[in-house]
């Protein structure tokens, strides 16, 4: 099994297909990123969301307490 | 003791919605001019000869029979849910499969029907080749069963909604793929000649499919919304 | 004794803390199967005889094809587990397999039409797969758009999970009228698939490259799941134990 082109230079270029095969590559490549990212960011957020509101009730309790 | 109250309700149920549909007979004509309207506007839009409508005609008054059916199938059950029929419906003890099936086909008979009847009209318009009209006909009538049979799903899922009816069409469209394609390919089998029997077949199928899933699927999407 | 493993699977604390031990080393797994198959598929699988490079695109799209269907029946399968046994995990699964699938369908979709240019001429061709793929796409987005549109989140679970039912029991039904249509209009010989033999040089990394792509799939199901359940079951001690801890 061997490198399949003469050099970086061609393997960017794959005979004209390039433009094809990387465009395809990359928006794979995005999509996938964005399917792992866009979850976790939610989970964090909501997570850290939730934790403003308790300290902010936790403030407005304590000066009700007053 | 349920066998005769149940016929007898189904009688009712039948008798009740013909009657509604009777006393709002001006929407009958809704779908119907719809189906009109869009067929003029492909000569304008495309081209007035005879060769490229003619082509285009079995495939064209098929969508458009499809769009206009869509259009209809949000007042399925949106009355009845609306002033409170559809929930007192649904604590009947009668099966809500044969009750689904009823009004599906009320709605069939005004809006289904009518769009069969008219389409040889419309076949002319669109200069349909002779031998397209009856096979055109018959296709429009079976498969405009499937299509309201199909749309009551959407429609249950969708009448607890307010902005229900462009999320009805979404969502029902993909479903209507194979009765669209079989229904089509009757009337053009038929302009070249081949024998349409075994497509005429599929379609039955289709229907004889929906008639048995499709209100299940109908029953307890109503249920769902309803009750949510 | 023996249902006891299903009812604790119905769990949505049990799945939270699972996964926390899973996802690492799914993830290595996945980036490992991902990397090697892409650069296999890339740089050393040897080029087409007829479609020179532009056939690497198959090691993306064939895989999101494979996910894109698989991913519909997970769904559906889900939303059944969740209307029936009213498990209320499914229903999460259920909802986070949608946009995940509709994702990838659009991934097999585009670079199908991207693969169709240098190889047909045409970015889009209407032949059997690619149409069915459409109309898959149309279902996903059509559970997506109905689990947004009512007030109750238990009213969209029970409503998506009989549409992703009916659309199950009308996946087969499409395919086969699209494919049937297809071959009426069928021009001259247009095959989406090249020979049906295919070389194991390219044979390998493909394989590769599904495989990581299904676990690409349970890796992101399960962060979808988990932004799921810290939402659905913020009310619970656990969860509030998790917001307490955040910094």
């Amino acid at each position: 099994m061997e490198f399949q082109f003469a050099s970086l230079a061609e393997f960017w270029a794959m005979k004209g297909h390039g433009p094809y095969v990387w465009a395809c590559y990359a928006l794979a490549l995005s999509t996938l990123f964005y399917l792992i990212d866009a979850p976790r960011r939610k989970h964090h957020q909501y997570l850290k969301q939730q934790h403003a509101l308790k300290v902010a009730q936790a403030h407005i309790n304590k000066s009700s307490e007053k | 003791m349920d066998s005769p109250s149940m016929t007898a309700a189904i009688r009712a149920l039948l008798r009740r919605d013909l009657l509604l549909a009777y006393r709002h007979r001006g929407e009958i004509a809704n779908p119907l001019v719809f189906f009109m309207i869009v067929i003029t506007m492909l000569p304008l839009g495309i081209s007035p000869e005879s060769a490229v409508l003619g082509s285009l005609a079995p495939g064209m008054i098929w969508v458009v029979a499809l769009l206009a059916t869509l259009l209809s199938l949000d007042s399925l059950f949106r009355s009845d849910f609306d002033d409170g029929s559809l929930e007192q419906i649904l604590i009947s003890p009668h099966p809500l499969y044969f009750i689904v099936l009823v009004k599906v086909f009320v709605h069939w008979l005004v809006t289904g029907l009518p769009l069969a009847l008219l389409s040889p009209l419309l076949g002319v318009m669109l200069f349909l080749p002779e031998d397209g009209f009856v096979p055109l006909f018959l296709s429009l009538l079976m498969g405009t069963g499937v299509l309201s049979l199909i749309g009551a799903i959407g429609a249950a899922l969708t009448v607890a909604l307010r902005k229900g009816g462009l999320l009805l069409s979404l969502i029902i469209m993909p479903l209507y793929v194979p009765v669209l394609i079989f229904g089509a390919s009757v009337v053009r089998s038929a302009i070249e000649g081949f024998p349409i029997a075994g497509e005429l077949a599929v379609l039955g199928a289709l229907l004889a499919v929906s008639i048995v899933l499709a209100p299940m699927a109908a029953a307890g999407a109503l249920r769902i919304s309803v009750n949510g | 004794m023996a249902w006891q493993w299903f009812y604790r699977l119905g769990s949505p604390r049990w799945f939270y803390e699972k996964t926390d031990r899973w996802i690492p080393w799914l993830a290595t797994v996945t980036a490992l199967l991902l990397i090697t198959g892409a650069v296999w598929a890339l740089g050393f699988a040897p080029a087409d005889a007829k479609q020179g490079n532009s056939y690497r695109i198959i090691y993306i799209h064939v895989p999101a094809s494979f996910l894109a269907l698989a991913g519909y029946y997970v769904m559906a399968v889900a939303g059944a587990i969740g209307l029936i046994w009213k498990m209320k995990l499914a229903d999460m699964v259920m909802k986070s397999a949608a946009p995940i699938g509709a994702a990838l369908t659009f991934v097999a979709l585009v670079t199908g039409a991207v693969w169709g240019k240098p190889t047909w001429g045409a970015w889009w061709v209407w032949d059997a797969r690619i149409t069915s793929m459409l109309v898959l796409f149309f279902l996903y987005l059509g559970v997506i758009a109905l689990q947004g549109a009512y007030q109750h989140q238990a009213t969209a679970d029970k409503a998506s999970a009989i549409l992703a039912l009916v659309g199950t029991v009308n996946i087969p039904i499409i395919y086969k009228s699209v494919d049937w249509w297809y071959t009426l209009h069928q021009p001259a010989t247009l095959k989406l698939t090249s020979a049906s033999s295919i070389h194991p040089s390219m044979l390998y990394p493909l394989l590769l490259m599904i495989a990581g792509f299904y676990c690409f799939y349970a890796l992101a199901l399960m962060f979808y799941t988990r932004a799921e359940i810290v939402q659905r079951e913020r009310r619970t001690a656990w969860v509030n134990e998790l917001v307490g801890a955040v910094k």
